[in-house]
């Protein structure tokens, strides 16, 4: 009766800290090969959730299965998964070797078949010449293979990553993501990945998990995650800079908020569109369209540039319409400076649209 | 413009002075103090010091003196024994506490009190439970074991391991202490690592835990070492040494002759040879905490 | 804020999966009494037991009259309590020629402790901040020394100080005491502040430098009032090492100032007369009553300063 083609699935998962809800109800299911992001802002039950899986925190209620068994009761080390740690928890008095090496003696396994797979990891990995090495010997993004060779001896479905590019300078970060993309695609393993970085996620995941005070508020891919945010705890948490918020109210297709009365006609409702409602109206930067761009779209305002971003490849300005400030992103090569009028322009299939009380997308 | 550079004496002179009695200390005190003890040790001095040199005789003396010889060896017993089972016993204490149990914080509060206790109050109790007539043994006796013979006050033979059994009582819970402390620095994923490897706890401890904590064993060891070469008090207050020289230790000849035997000479020739000792030890540690950092 | 209860709906329906199947569910059910349990407490149990015993045994020891403590088991709680021997132990028992009891030696300790305290973290914090803040050409060197001298034995330098205070007129009096006190703390207080004061923010004293504060401003000001907690470790450390001498105190003084430790033992050891078990237990409990006090009290600040002086050391 268990579908195999799930991989890990959680059902009705609660965890307690004493009186504390640290998930609450949590109900998952993660297919066989998938790249899932657990992604939050610390404190958000991502880790929590991602011990729970691997049984080094036992749960409150609800049960979790790992290739159709049933392992809410079992050992980490029986559940068939592997596991990569922030701080890449090297044994730091063995070699690589030893360290690819070690839970395999300990679980009896044959010398040479335990050569076999430190070998393939190791080839994998490109961590070769390193074996005889000990981790203090290795620099951070060396260790972290390590790590993940680790997990990768084990020959499990599954594997977890607990943050494991937190602890690495950015340009490393960038790096080892690219290799832990292609590795998934060359492996084709399970992989449940916990992250505060949105970066990280959008790129690594089939799908993302959005989570906030234990439940989940969105799963969904990336894409939809961007697009379709399903209310605005995940939309303000997902871009860069922030979507901007208008607060205000809709009657029929009819938004008026601070930057005026406008026409939505055209924004694809979730269902049926409400007759009369207080509503929050957003729009990303990179949605609205500047300078003789703006001139083409439905909707059109007038502001004044406050404040000016340049990045290179973009520039961000922050602009005001009245007395609302809206954040900007511009192509790069356009010069704006404090003081210049600008026009601006959006159309209505790309904003979104929150009930003000709820906040779930309209 | 005299905008002349203020004399590098002046300079952080608030500092300097703040620095006086440490200099003073490390100059007068350790280091002439020292030297001067270690020079004296080749003198005749009897009542007071008197420089007339006579080479090494006074150290041909002490180690042909039985007390000495017997204050090496208990020395040793009480050291290899004190420093084996305070580790093992503080080292299994601080695991067993470190299991995420309940009342932690009176075991460890009930285990450390001791170590509050001077050396004089130590010992006292111990002569006291150890009394071979109404003590712990008188106890078991009256329980039914009528042979039991256990005199560790009056009979030399073992005398030793008396004021052995107060010392680790007094120890062992500083041990508890640091071990623990040197467990709680763990890495909590190292533990996480290795319980998705399903490596058994104890197999943690032994293969990767302990290795981990070399850095603190070896520093508490010194630390411990150097404490046991002093002992003194214990010896005092439990057995005044006795029975008869049983349970002489080095401190305790230095003492002794200095203060009460009036032979100089042999009390800097013994303190000269203790500091020996605490060197051995501590030299080779000193170079490899602090000269070792080239390595890395 | 999102109200929680429509957001746990909308994250259920995101994946609305049947109701759970068979098997397990929740907590991995864990026995009360598993062999791991019985072994961690039943070891700790035995060893709590055993450090307690001598406590236990000096307490009911010096509320026993002596008939009843030569006829009877040391274990055995006292059938008729009596005070008489901590009376005695306090006000009676006899040294040599002194028969005033422990209270002359508790008020020599106490004479001695506080000022040795008082100077010792003086010395060493201002010492200590002079250190971490005010390097200075050949601190280190000093330092060095300082620290190494921790290590050797003092029986090297005991008659070498002998000589210096009685060339000071000090020796066999408290002050000289004192000082030796501050001495032989001094490797161990000033590790302990510079370690802390190098721990503070080095910007705060930057900040202050800048503000034109000097020497001694940063450290009542600024240093000070942050530090607080260290003292109290150091003032306990100070206060249980220097109520336990034994050795300074006998070489350093004459009979009629000696520390409590150094009077007691020669109460309980002493070979005249007959033993009286109860007033030895009685005056042995009252010397460790200071510490004991100080250590119940403080707690973790204890174990902070040992730790402190032990793992940085």
């Amino acid at each position: 009766m268990n579908d195999l083609t799930h991989s890990v699935e959680i059902k009705n998962l609660d965890l307690y800290f004493g009186a504390v809800r640290v998930l609450q109800d949590l109900n998952l299911t993660i297919g066989k090969g998938e790249f899932l992001v657990l992604l939050g802002s610390s404190g958000c039950g991502k880790s929590t959730l991602l011990n729970c899986i691997a049984g080094l925190l036992d749960v409150t209620a609800g049960q979790i299965h790992i290739n159709g068994k049933n392992v809410t009761w079992a050992e980490p080390s029986e559940r068939g998964i592997g596991m990569v740690f922030q701080s890449y928890a090297l044994y730091p008095q063995m070699t690589v070797e030893g360290n690819l090496s070690f839970g395999l003696k300990n679980a009896g396994l044959p010398k040479d078949e335990i050569a076999k797979r430190v070998a393939r990891a190791a080839e994998v990995l490109q961590i070769e010449p390193l074996l005889k090495r000990k981790p203090a010997a290795l620099s951070g993004g060396q260790r972290q293979r390590v790590a993940i060779g680790r997990a990768l001896v084990r020959d499990v479905e599954v594997f977890l990553f607990d943050e494991p590019l937190s602890n690495l300078d950015a340009k490393l970060r960038a790096d080892l993501r690219v290799e832990i993309k292609q590795l998934h695609q060359q492996l084709g393993n399970t992989m449940i990945y916990v992250t505060h970085d949105q970066i990280e996620a959008m790129t690594l995941a089939d799908r993302i998990a959005i989570m906030k005070g234990g439940l989940i508020q969105q799963l969904a891919s990336p894409d939809e995650i961007y697009n379709r945010p399903r209310n605005r705890y995940v939309a303000e948490f997902i871009g860069s800079p922030t979507m901007n918020m208008i607060e205000g109210a809709l009657a029929g297709t009819m938004f008026s908020g601070a930057l005026g009365e406008m026409s939505v006609e055209g924004y694809p409702f979730d269902g049926d569109a409400p007759d009369a409602t207080p509503a929050v109206l957003g729009i990303r930067p990179e949605h609205i369209a500047s300078g003789s761009a703006a001139e083409t779209m439905p909707i059109r305002l007038d502001s004044t540039v406050d404040l000016v971003e340049p990045l290179g490849s973009d520039t961000l300005a922050r602009v005001t319409v009245g007395d609302s400030r809206l954040w900007v992103r511009m192509d790069g090569q356009i010069s704006v400076h404090h003081g210049d009028p600008l026009p601006l322009g959006f159309e209505p299939a790309r904003i979104h649209l929150f009930d003000k009380a709820t906040e779930e997308r309209l | 413009m005299a905008a002349s550079r203020p004399s590098t004496l002046l300079r952080n002179l608030n500092a300097k002075i703040a620095a006086i009695p440490m200099i003073l200390t490390a100059l007068v005190v350790f280091t002439g103090g020292t030297i001067w003890t270690v020079a004296y040790s080749f003198t005749k001095s009897g009542l007071l010091p008197r420089w007339n040199f006579v080479g090494l005789d006074q150290y041909e003396r002490l180690w042909g003196s039985r007390r000495w010889m017997v204050s090496i060896e208990n020395l040793f017993i009480y050291g290899a024994c004190m420093l084996v089972f305070s580790f093992v016993i503080g080292f299994i204490l601080a695991a067993l506490m470190d299991q995420k149990i309940r009342f932690e914080n009176t075991f460890r509060t009930i285990i450390l009190y001791p170590f509050a206790l001077s050396f004089i109050v130590t010992g006292l109790v111990w002569q006291w439970l150890l009394n071979p007539d109404l003590g712990i043994a008188s106890v078991i006796r009256a329980m039914g074991w009528e042979s039991f013979d256990f005199d560790p006050l009056y009979n030399a033979q073992i005398a030793i391991y008396g004021v052995l059994i107060a010392g680790l009582w007094q120890g062992t819970g500083l041990i508890m202490v640091l071990m623990l402390a040197g467990l709680r620095g763990i890495d909590q994923d190292i533990w996480k690592a290795s319980r998705v490897d399903g490596i058994p706890a104890w197999k943690t401890y032994i293969f990767i835990i302990i290795p981990m904590m070399r850095p603190i064993f070896i520093t508490t060891l010194v630390i411990v070492a150097s404490g046991i070469v002093k002992v003194y008090d214990l010896i005092v207050a439990q057995t005044g040494g006795g029975p008869g020289i049983a349970t002489e230790m080095p401190a305790k000849y230095v003492y002794d002759y200095m203060f009460g035997g009036q032979n100089l000479g042999q009390g800097f020739a013994a303190s000269t040879m203790m500091l020996l000792a605490v060197l051995i030890v501590v030299i080779p540690w000193a170079m490899l905490e602090f000269g070792g950092k080239k390595r890395g | 804020m999102a109200n929680p209860a429509t957001l746990n709906t909308a994250a259920a329906s995101i994946d609305a999966v049947g109701g759970m199947l068979d098997g397990p569910q929740g907590p991995k059910p864990r026995k009360r009494f598993t062999r791991n349990n019985i072994i961690i407490y039943g070891t700790l149990i035995v060893v709590a037991l055993y450090y307690l015993l001598p406590l236990y045994v000096m307490v009911v020891t010096s509320l026993k009259g002596m008939p009843e403590i030569r006829m009877g088991n040391i274990f055995a709680p006292p059938v008729e309590i009596t005070f008489e021997p901590w009376v005695k132990a306090w006000s009676e028992a006899c040294t040599g020629l002194n028969c005033d009891g422990l209270s002359r030696g508790f008020w020599n300790s106490v004479q001695i402790t506080v000022p040795s305290v008082v100077l010792s973290i003086a010395i060493a914090s201002v010492n200590g901040y002079a250190l971490a803040n005010w390097r200075f050409k050949g601190a280190d060197l000093f330092f060095a020394i300082l620290i190494f001298g921790a290590f050797i034995p003092y029986q090297v330098m005991l008659y070498p100080l002998v000589i210096i205070l009685r060339e000071l007129g000090l020796y066999g009096s408290l002050t000289g005491l004192v000082i030796v006190h501050s001495i032989f703390g001094m490797p161990i207080l000033t590790l302990l502040f510079r370690n802390y004061f190098t721990s503070l923010p080095e910007e705060l004293f930057k900040a202050a430098r800048v503000d034109g504060a000097g020497f001694w401003q940063i450290y009542f000001q600024i240093m000070l009032p942050m530090s607080l907690p260290i003292f109290v470790v150091a003032m306990i450390l100070q206060v249980t090492g220097i109520w336990n001498d034994f050795l300074f105190g006998v070489i350093y003084t004459k009979p009629d100032l000696y520390p409590m430790t150094v009077q007691l033992n020669n109460i309980v050891n002493s070979v005249q007369g007959v033993k009286e078990y109860n007033v030895n237990m009685a005056a042995t409990l009252l010397t460790g009553l200071v510490p004991l006090i100080i250590y119940f009290v403080s707690g973790k600040l204890f174990v902070r300063g040992i730790a402190a002086g032990a793992v940085k050391g």
